[in-house]
This record gives structure tokens, sequence and C-alpha cells, in this order.
């Protein structure tokens, strides 16, 4: 029966020959990730089931990211349990803050080489789909499922139909990945694609770069998929020559492609030409419109970060408009480079020197506002440009604060407008 | 196994942030949890809910984060049943794991209103509205899905197993 990537993955980790949307298998896992908020709670599961170890500590990954460095004593406390469950059963992923490996799980598992094409990942954290940017399989679980996962190193999947994302064109002046799923999720809704994969093909991936399809994978999630996933290519491989050489030089990775006659729920052509620099207003990832359109929305704060657009890119980006110029005096811009890693390139560029020129906020790698958890939390009635995933209601501080998801050209902007608005109106 | 209770109706997009907002995250004490379970678009749930109550809502019921804290904070509260046009993906599993009672019945979930008086039966998918009088067929779990509820949870279903 012909397959999609996704299901040729899930098949394959399943030791099966095919399978078919609605199977339920059990799958092998390469790689099982937890946080500093999820990873506690499952730790207690792990310890009423009654097992010794995990089943591969090279494969079982911890990462504090969340609320790090610890915003009050009851986050100390939750770290504090992962840090000794960690260190008790010698988890190779476990980083100190600072360390050059350390940053936002979803920066960090790709750009540190530990994800390569082809695997097979869970995480309890709704975004580690964003790893189907190096054409492999990955999705969000919670706690209880991740416990078991430790323990195991399996678990059961439903095998999702498909979208299928056909690209073609390139993207217009400032226009990047973020805009893309913006306006997918725009199209087909918050829950357009609930239980199924998203398969980017076309030729108009190319006009992606990883750091692009990273963003766009993450995303996923909000329009209800179980992943996201790219095809492998050139731009794949290069990244993961860079990535994990070791690995490249021995082909020690798996290349899946869908069958030509693979079956699609429904088909989606989108000519990138078309898409524009697009916000989503509050209170649904879905509520899109063109940034063009919105520029009498005035704000108070702008985050350029997250596990979303964090990465090196993003950061570059964010200089390049921001280069002599002056964030608006009513507004905090917080800039927060995804790594370490990130933080290290940005400042041997000079990018965080042109970005505290201008009077943006730098902070350490932290999940931190995405979530309204620390680092620019929103009084009631403000409103914040975001570059993050999500705008729900109360999601960066007060229920009635207001977030608008944007890609970095257009947050960057609105930080020198004091209103949201476009590069091209500076 | 049979459940009863009053409904407490929301609409569709029900994510796990105004479930639980992310600020109440540093415990996962489902004691904690329940005090703040919906405040974001409900303050008054907590005061409100008795042992037994029912949650009914639209579509994509539970979307956002991977958080299990909503479930638990939902079960915590003293809901034995969510019913909803269709969950996000995350949130089923999560639900199952924990053992919170879910159904996906889109009939039911138009139909039944805030207040009404409802009871529902997991092995038959039955959800009978006591207050309208009318009726609905729910979709009723495969087999291995019953056992791991029939467990109290993965945790049960996984112990059983091993």
């Amino acid at each position: 029966m012909p397959m999609t990537m996704t299901q040729k993955i899930l098949a394959d980790h399943a030791g099966l020959d095919s399978v078919a949307p609605g199977d339920l298998i059990e799958a092998k896992l390469d790689y099982v990730l937890g946080n500093d908020v999820t990873t506690p709670p499952a730790i207690k599961v792990f310890e009423q089931l009654g097992v010794k170890d995990v089943f591969d500590k090279d494969r079982v990954l911890m990462i504090q990211d969340h609320f790090t460095p610890n915003k009050d004593i009851k986050s100390a406390e939750l770290n504090k349990t992962m840090r000794c469950f960690a260190r008790e059963h010698e988890i190779t992923h476990y980083y100190e803050l600072g360390r050059k490996e350390m940053g936002i799980e979803h920066v960090i598992l790709p750009d540190n080489g530990i994800v390569l094409p082809g695997d097979l990942v869970i995480g309890a954290d709704s975004h580690t789909c964003t790893y189907g940017a190096l054409g492999s399989f990955s999705t969000g679980v919670g706690s209880t499922d991740l416990a078991c996962a430790m323990a195991r190193g399996v678990t059961w999947f439903k095998v999702p139909e498909a979208i299928r994302i056909n690209l073609k064109g390139t993207f217009k002046k400032f226009v990047t990945g973020k805009d893309l799923i913006l306006s997918i999720i725009g199209k087909i809704g918050v829950d357009g694609a609930l239980y199924k994969s998203l398969e980017f093909d076309g030729e108009g991936i190319k006009a992606l770069s990883m750091d692009q399809r990273l963003t766009v994978c993450n995303m996923a999630i909000e329009c209800g998929a179980k992943n996201g996933i790219f095809p492998v290519d050139n731009y794949t491989l290069k990244y993961i020559s860079r990535t994990n050489p070791e690995r490249f030089i021995k082909s020690d990775y798996k290349i899946y492609t869908a069958d030509e006659d693979a079956s699609y729920s429904r088909v989606i052509d989108i000519d990138l030409n078309d898409i524009d620099l697009t916000v989503a207003l509050p209170h649904l990832p879905s509520n899109t419109k063109k940034a063009s359109e919105c520029t009498d929305m005035k704000i108070d704060q702008v985050v350029i970060g997250s596990c979303t657009n964090g990465r090196l890119e993003d950061i570059g980006a964010a200089a390049t408009i921001l280069q002599g110029i002056k964030v608006h005096k009513d507004v905090r811009c917080i800039v927060i480079p995804g790594s370490q890693k990130v933080f290290r390139q940005a400042l041997d560029n000079g990018w965080l020197q042109i970005l505290d020129d201008a009077g943006c906020v730098i902070s350490t790698p932290t999940c931190g506002p995405c979530l309204g958890g620390h680092m620019g939390v929103l009084a009631k009635g403000e409103r914040c440009v975001s570059t993050t995933n999500r705008n729900f209601v109360g999601r960066m501080g007060d229920p009635e604060s207001e977030v608008i998801l944007s890609g970095v050209p257009v947050a960057a902007a609105s930080a020198v407008l004091g209103r949201v608005g476009t590069p091209d109106e500076l | 196994m049979k459940v009863s209770g009053r409904v407490f109706k929301y609409g569709d997009n029900i994510d796990t942030d105004v479930i639980i907002p992310a600020r109440y995250l540093t415990s996962a004490d489902p004691d904690h949890l329940k005090e703040h379970c919906m405040e974001d678009i409900d303050i008054s749930f907590k005061d409100r809910v008795k042992p037994g109550d029912i949650m009914v809502a639209g579509k994509n019921f539970g979307c956002g984060s991977s958080r299990e804290h909503a479930p638990v904070a939902i079960k915590a509260s003293g809901i034995s049943l969510v019913i909803a046009e269709d969950f996000a993906r995350i949130f089923y599993r999560n639900s199952i794991n924990v053992g919170l009672p879910i159904l996906e019945c889109p009939e039911a979930a138009q139909k039944i209103n805030e207040g009404d008086e409802i009871e529902a039966d997991f092995d038959t998918g039955v959800i009978k509205d006591i207050t309208t009088g009318e009726s609905f067929n729910a979709k009723a779990f495969p087999e291995f899905i019953k056992n791991i509820m029939a467990n109290g949870g993965l945790v049960g279903y996984t112990r059983s197993g091993m």
C-alpha cells in the first residue's frame, strides 16, 4: 500500500512493512524528551511504575528551559527534581544553564545534531513537532506517556491521515516561513489538521531555509496536526553535515520519501508569492490578518525569540532591521536567543551590540514570556507583538492582556513604530 | 461504568492555557491545580463545581500545550466526564492516560445546555439529557483504551502488563 513519509517512518519503527491511517501500532522510539515543567510529574509516574532504569540514558533527554533560570522557589524545586533524576540516571543530554549545548529544547535538539532524518521522537512538550523539518517524525505527548516511554522506549500511535501542502514560488521581501505557517493556520483553522500529519512538498520548499522549516513544523500543532514534515533535500544534508559531521559522513541516518501515489485527505496548493507579512490577532493563532491592515494597533511590548523564532537567522533578521535605529520610547523589546550557541554566534557577529544599541533587552535563552512564565509577563490591558506560537487568553500574563503573533521582521518593525507595522514603513 | 451530573458548558477551542494557566504549573499537585482550573474564562467554576458534574464543550477541546496538568486539574475539580465535538490529540491521550473520562459526540455537544442534568454510560456510549429527555450516541472506546481506563490510567495498565 502506498504511504506518506510519516506513515513510512511509523511503519519502520513498528517493524511493519506497511501501515494505513487509523492503524494502532506500537513503535520504537529514537528519542524521548521532557522539560522542567513536564518531567517532574513524569518522574513521579516513573517511580510508580517500579522500573529501576530508563531504557537508554543516551536517548532520554531532559532539558530545563521553561521557568529557567528559575523564577521562584517552586520552579527551582521542580528543576531540582529533574536535575537529581538526571544525575542519578546519568542522563547524557541533561545540561546546566550557560553551557554551549544549552538552550530551548526545540532549538538545541536539531542544532546539536541529536535528531537526524528518519528519527522517531516523542516529547512532553507540544512543540516537539519541530523536528519534522529534518525529515523525522516527532510529536508531543503528556507526562504519563513520557514516563512510560522513558521506561520502555516504545509507545503506541494511531497512524495519521495526511494533508499535503504543495509549495511553489518564492517569498516576497521580508516574508518568511512564519508568515507561511500563520497563513496555513488562518486558512484551515486551529483544528484544520486535527489528528493528521502535515506533509510539505513541492519545488517551493527551496524558498525555506532549515531555520524557517523548523519554524513551520514547530507550529504544525497550532492547527491540531500530529506532526509536520519536510522531505530531505540538499538543505537538510548540508545542515546535518554541520550539526553532526560524524554521523553525516557515515550516512548514519535514514531518508524516507513519500510514495508518488500516497493518499492525502486534502491537498493544499500554495504559491509563496501570494503570502503576505501576516499576524495572528488575539486570541487564536488562526485569527490571521495582513500586518499592513493592523497598523492602528498600538503595542507595549515586543518579544523576539522562543522555540518558534529564536534561531540564528531570526536574531540576524532582527539586527538587520534594528541596525542604527531605536526601539519606540513606549515599547519594551525583549530579544531571547534560543540557545547559548545562537547567543554566542549573535555576539560574535556583532548583532547583540546592534540590538543593545537599539534599546532592546537581551535575555538568556528561556521559554520565559512565551507562556507567561517570566522575563516579560504582561499586565492587564497590555498588548505584545511576539514571534512566539500562541496568543490564547492569558498566555503571556493577565487574562485581559493581548498577544499578536508575527514573524521577526514585523516584530522588529513594530518595536520601532510603537504599533503593528512592517519593515518597509521604516 | 455510568456517571451523572450537572453540565458546565463551554465553547470551541478551549485551550490548555485557560484550563490551567502556565503561571500555576510550578506545582503538579492536583489539589493545587483544581484551585485554578478554568479561572481565566470562568472565575467561579471552582466554587460552583460539585463532584460528578460534567463538562460539555465544542470543537478541539484541550488544544495547545501538552501539559498533563490540564486533564489532572479537571479531574481533581470533581468533573466525572468531558463531552466535546472533538478533542485535540495530546489532550485526548493525556485524558486517557490520567483516567479522565471523555466522550466525542458532536450532537450531544451542540444540544446539551448549561445546567442540564445528564447521565452517560461509557460501555455503550449512550448519553442521556435528563432535563430535556434527549438521548445521544457517542463512539464507544476500543477495547484496549477501555482497559487503560479500567486500570485507572496508563500507569495501572502498564503495571498490569509488566
